[in-house]
């Protein structure tokens, strides 16, 4: 089996990315209010991803 | 002011959603399926398969269930079951052989939270597919 590896920015990217669209299906009722709120999910979890690496990159001197 | 306290709702027959859980559980978004829901139930098998796929690509472990203090009763013990939560994807894993050490590095790391995500994103499913069952949710 090959192995993968991908960057954190990477493998961050896609978790968000799957976790959206799952909780977009599972929380929301039409089409759009899904569509809606996976697209928001994943910006949020982009916002935390660069706001949490910022810290971490300050925070490390 | 006192609140009044509303009262519980009754369970709803279990001859009504054990068997679309089971089957969601066993195969990720067989639930949905069973109820008609082929859209939706695609669309969580895919993202289920693949979060599962990406973690052993990326060699994750399998949680062992394991106890000793606090922290580590609910890290290994939460993780087996999160991994268990995978269904038939966990099952075959283990049957095939599948055994990856808990080796340092930033892309194994990944990949166990990948194989554990997998299981927590099938449990939502479930979820999903017991409120339509119950008729809860469209």
């Amino acid at each position: 089996m090959p192995k993968m590896t991908l960057s954190h920015f990477e493998a961050s990217l896609l978790f968000a990315f799957l976790t959206s669209v799952v909780l977009g299906v599972v929380t929301k009722k039409t089409d759009r209010e899904r569509l809606i709120y996976g697209l928001q999910t994943f910006g949020y979890f982009v916002l935390a991803l660069f706001g949490l690496g910022w810290l971490m990159y300050l925070g490390h001197g | 002011m006192s609140k009044e306290k509303k009262p519980k709702e009754p369970l709803p027959p279990l001859r009504q959603w054990a068997h679309v859980v089971a089957l969601g559980w066993l195969i990720p978004g067989g639930g949905h399926f069973l109820l008609g829901r082929r859209g939706r139930g695609a669309l969580l098998a895919g993202c289920v398969v693949l979060m599962f796929v990406l973690g052993l690509l990326m060699r994750g472990t399998m949680f062992q269930p394991q106890t000793g203090d606090l922290l580590t009763t609910i890290i290994y013990v939460g993780g087996f079951i999160a991994d268990l939560c995978a269904g038939i994807l966990y099952l075959l894993t283990v049957w095939l052989g599948y055994n990856q050490p808990d080796v340092a590095g930033h892309a194994y790391d990944y990949g166990t939270k990948f194989l554990v995500g997998a299981g927590l994103l099938n449990v939502l499913a479930m979820v999903d597919a017991y409120d339509i069952a119950t008729g809860k949710k469209d």
